[in-house]
C-alpha cells in the first residue's frame, strides 16, 4: 500500500510538470490554432541557461527569475521573428515551421553545452519531508511551485485588464482589433507565457530527469498526451490531464510494462484519447462550417 | 523538339549516367551514393502523403524501421534470401501504416502530428522490448551478412548492392509515378485542395487517406528493407525521433508534390551531414533547422521548384531567340 501511494504521490509530482508544459501548449493553441512542437526544447535551452548562470555564481533563486525573464523575452522574439510569417499558413507549414524550432535549439544546445548529461540543482532540501517516504522535499516542492504558477497565471487571465485582452485576441481577433486591442502583439506575450512556463518546468523537471539536450524529448509526449486527455482547447482540462497522465504513467511503470516502455503508455495514451473521445475530458467539440 | 521529348531524353541520359557511376567513383561514394538512393524511396513515399495528399506525418522513421526489422528478421531467422525480404516489408508496412492511419485521419493535421510525433519517440522504446528480444535481438540489434554478387558477375558487393537498389529505385519510382497521374493520385490531390468538395464527387475521404498512408509506409518500409540490406546492421536507437525529422528534412527541401523533388532531398540528407559534421557534430542538425524553415518560407516547391524556375526561364529565353531569328 505505501508503495502504491509512493508511485501515486510521486506521479502528482511529475503530473505537474506535464500539466505546465500542457498549459503552455494549450495557451498557445487556443491564440493560434498551432502546435508549438518546439516547447519542450525551448524549456530545456531555457534550463541550460539557468545551469550556467547557476554555475556563474548566481544564488539558485536568482538564476531562477533571471531565466524566466529571458525565457519571456526569447519567446516573445521569437514569435515575431520566426513564427509571425507563418501565423495564416496552413497547418502544415506552421508544423513545419515549429519543428524547425525544434531541431536548431537542440543542436544549439548541443554545441554550446556539450551533449553530456549534467545534474541539475534542486532549491529544496536533499531529505524527505516529515520522515514519511512518501514524497521527497524536490516532489513538494516543485508541486507547490507549479501550483503558485498556475494560480498567478489564472489570476493574469482573469483579473487583469492585459489578460483579458489577450482572451479577446485569442477568442476573436477581429472584433478585438476593431476596439483597439494590438492582437499581434497579445500573440506575442502569448509565446513569452509559454516559454516563461515552460522554462520552469525545465527546471522543476531537470533535477529528476538530469540536464541533456534531449531531456524534454518524453515530457513534451507526456505533455502532449495530458492536452489530448483533457481537451486540447481547454487549459484546466490540460492542468487536469497532465495530473493524470502522470500518476498513469507512474503505476504503468511500476506495476504493469516496466520503465522501457514507459513512453508507449503516452502513445497508447494518445491513440486512445483519438479513438475514443477525441475532443478529450472537458474540451469543446469544435463545430466547423462548410 | 518538344519539351517531352528533352524531358525524356533528359531521363535516359539520367539513368544511364546512374548506371556507370559505380564504375566512376571509389567504393565508399559507391555506399554513399546506394544511401541516396534509399533516402530517395523513402522521401518519396513521405512526399506522397504531405506533398500529394496534404496529411503530415512526424513518425515515419517507424515505418522505416517496422522495414528494416521485417527484412532483418527475416534473413537472419528465416533464413530468407535478401531480396525476398523487399515484399513482405512492403506487406508488413502497408498494414502497419494503414492501421495506424485509420483513427488518426478522421482528424485533423494537428492530431495526425501528436499522434505521429509520440510514435516517433517511442519506437527505439518498442523495438528495444525485451518480450520480442528473442527476435530483435533488443538494444544490440541484429548483423547480417553482406550479400555478393550472383551469376559470378565481375562486380563487388558494393557495386551489386548499388545496381540491385538502382533497380529497385526504378521500379518504385515508376509505379508511384503512374499511382499519381492516375485515378488515385487525383483523388489524393483533391482531398489535399478541397476535402469536401472531394467528398461530395465521391471520394471516399476516410478509406483514401489511410490508404495514402498506407502506401506512404510501403514506400518508407521498402526503403528501410533496402537500408538493413545494404548497411548489414539493425538497431533501435539509430530510428529515432531525429531520424523521421531528417525524412522530413529531405521532402522540404526536395520539395512538396515533386516526385523528382525525392532524389534532391535525399542527396541534401546524405551528404549535408558529410560536410557539416567537420564544424561541429551538432551543426548538421542547426543546418537542417535553418533549411526547413528556410525552405517554408521562401520555396515551398523546394529544390525541384527552384530548377524547374530555372528551367522555364531558360526555355523562354531560347524561346524568345529562335524566334527572333525567325
Amino acid at each position: 500500500m505505501d508503495a502504491l501511494l509512493h508511485q501515486v504521490f510521486s506521479g502528482l509530482a511529475t503530473g505537474g510538470i506535464y500539466a505546465s508544459v500542457a498549459l503552455a501548449l494549450v495557451m498557445i493553441y487556443n491564440a493560434t490554432n498551432h502546435i508549438n512542437f518546439a516547447q519542450g526544447e525551448m524549456a530545456m535551452f531555457a534550463t541550460y541557461v539557468a545551469w550556467s548562470l547557476i554555475e556563474g555564481g548566481l544564488p539558485y533563486w536568482a538564476a531562477f527569475s533571471v531565466t524566466v525573464g529571458l525565457a519571456f523575452l526569447g519567446g516573445v522574439v521569437l514569435e515575431r521573428v520566426v513564427i509571425r510569417p507563418v501565423e495564416n499558413a496552413p497547418g502544415l507549414s506552421a508544423v513545419i515551421v515549429s519543428i524547425g524550432i525544434l531541431v536548431i535549439f537542440n543542436s544549439l544546445a548541443g554545441w554550446w553545452f556539450s551533449y553530456t548529461t549534467r545534474s541539475f540543482p534542486s532549491p529544496f532540501p536533499d531529505s524527505r519531508p516529515f520522515g514519511s517516504s512518501l514524497l521527497s522535499y524536490h516532489e513538494l516542492g516543485s508541486m507547490g511551485v507549479t501550483l503558485a504558477m498556475l494560480v498567478a497565471i489564472y489570476s493574469f487571465f482573469r483579473f487583469t485588464s492585459l489578460g483579458l485582452a489577450m482572451r479577446a485576441a485569442a477568442q476573436n481577433p477581429v472584433s478585438s482589433r476593431l476596439v483597439g486591442i494590438r492582437v499581434g502583439w497579445m500573440l506575442a506575450l502569448g509565446w513569452g507565457l509559454a516559454a516563461a512556463i515552460g522554462a520552469v518546468a525545465g527546471m522543476m523537471v531537470a533535477p529528476i530527469v538530469f540536464l541533456d539536450p534531449n531531456m524534454m524529448g518524453g515530457i513534451l509526449v507526456y505533455a502532449f498526451a495530458a492536452a489530448l486527455l483533457g481537451g486540447i482547447n481547454n487549459p484546466w482540462g490540460a492542468v487536469v490531464g497532465g495530473f493524470i497522465i502522470g500518476v498513469l504513467e507512474n503505476l504503468a511503470g511500476a506495476y504493469v510494462v516496466g520503465t522501457e516502455l514507459k513512453l508507449t503508455v503516452a502513445l497508447v495514451a494518445i491513440i486512445g484519447t483519438l479513438v475514443v473521445k477525441p475532443d478529450g475530458l472537458l474540451g469543446k467539440t469544435v463545430v466547423s462550417r462548410v | 523538339m518538344k519539351t517531352t521529348t528533352w524531358k525524356r531524353l533528359g531521363l535516359v541520359l539520367l539513368i544511364a549516367s546512374a548506371c556507370l557511376l559505380p564504375l566512376a567513383v571509389e567504393q565508399y561514394r559507391t555506399f554513399q551514393f546506394t544511401l541516396v538512393l534509399i533516402y530517395a524511396i523513402a522521401v518519396f513515399g513521405l512526399n506522397m502523403l504531405i506533398g500529394y495528399n496534404g496529411q503530415i506525418s512526424l513518425g515515419h522513421g517507424a515505418f522505416y524501421a517496422i522495414g528494416a526489422y521485417t527484412a532483418a528478421i527475416l534473413m537472419e531467422h528465416g533464413a530468407w534470401p535478401y531480396w525476398a525480404t523487399l515484399p513482405a516489408a512492403a506487406v508488413v508496412c502497408l498494414i502497419s501504416g494503414f492501421l495506424f492511419g485509420r483513427p488518426a485521419l478522421r482528424l485533423g493535421t494537428i492530431h495526425l502530428a501528436l499522434a505521429t510525433f509520440a510514435l516517433a519517440l517511442a519506437t527505439p522504446q518498442l523495438l528495444k522490448y525485451r518480450g520480442m528480444s528473442r527476435w530483435t535481438g533488443s538494444s544490440q540489434g541484429i548483423v547480417l551478412d553482406k550479400p555478393e554478387a550472383p551469376f559470378g558477375l565481375p562486380i563487388d558487393a558494393d557495386q551489386w548492392l548499388y545496381y540491385f537498389v538502382l533497380a529497385v529505385t526504378l521500379v518504385m519510382f515508376l509505379l508511384g509515378w503512374n499511382l499519381l497521374r492516375g485515378r488515385f493520385g487525383r483523388a489524393m490531390i483533391a482531398i489535399r485542395d478541397h476535402p469536401t468538395a472531394a467528398a461530395a464527387m465521391g471520394i471516399n475521404t476516410a478509406y483514401l487517406k489511410s490508404m495514402t498512408f498506407g502506401i506512404s509506409a510501403l514506400y518508407t518500409g521498402v526503403a528501410g528493407a533496402l537500408g538493413a540490406i545494404v548497411v548489414q546492421f539493425v538497431a533501435p536507437d539509430s530510428f529515432n525521433l531525429f531520424f523521421s525529422i531528417s525524412l522530413l528534412v529531405g521532402v522540404a527541401v526536395g520539395g512538396l508534390a515533386t516526385i523528382a523533388g525525392a532524389f534532391y532531398g535525399a542527396v541534401f540528407i546524405v551528404f549535408v551531414p558529410n560536410m557539416a559534421d567537420q564544424i561541429s557534430k551538432a551543426a548538421p542538425w542547426a543546418i537542417y533547422g535553418v533549411f526547413l524553415i528556410g525552405f517554408m518560407y521562401a520555396m515551398p516547391t523546394g529544390v525541384a521548384g527552384l530548377i524547374r524556375l530555372a528551367g522555364n526561364w531558360l526555355w523562354r529565353r531560347m524561346g524568345r531567340k529562335s524566334a527572333g531569328e525567325r
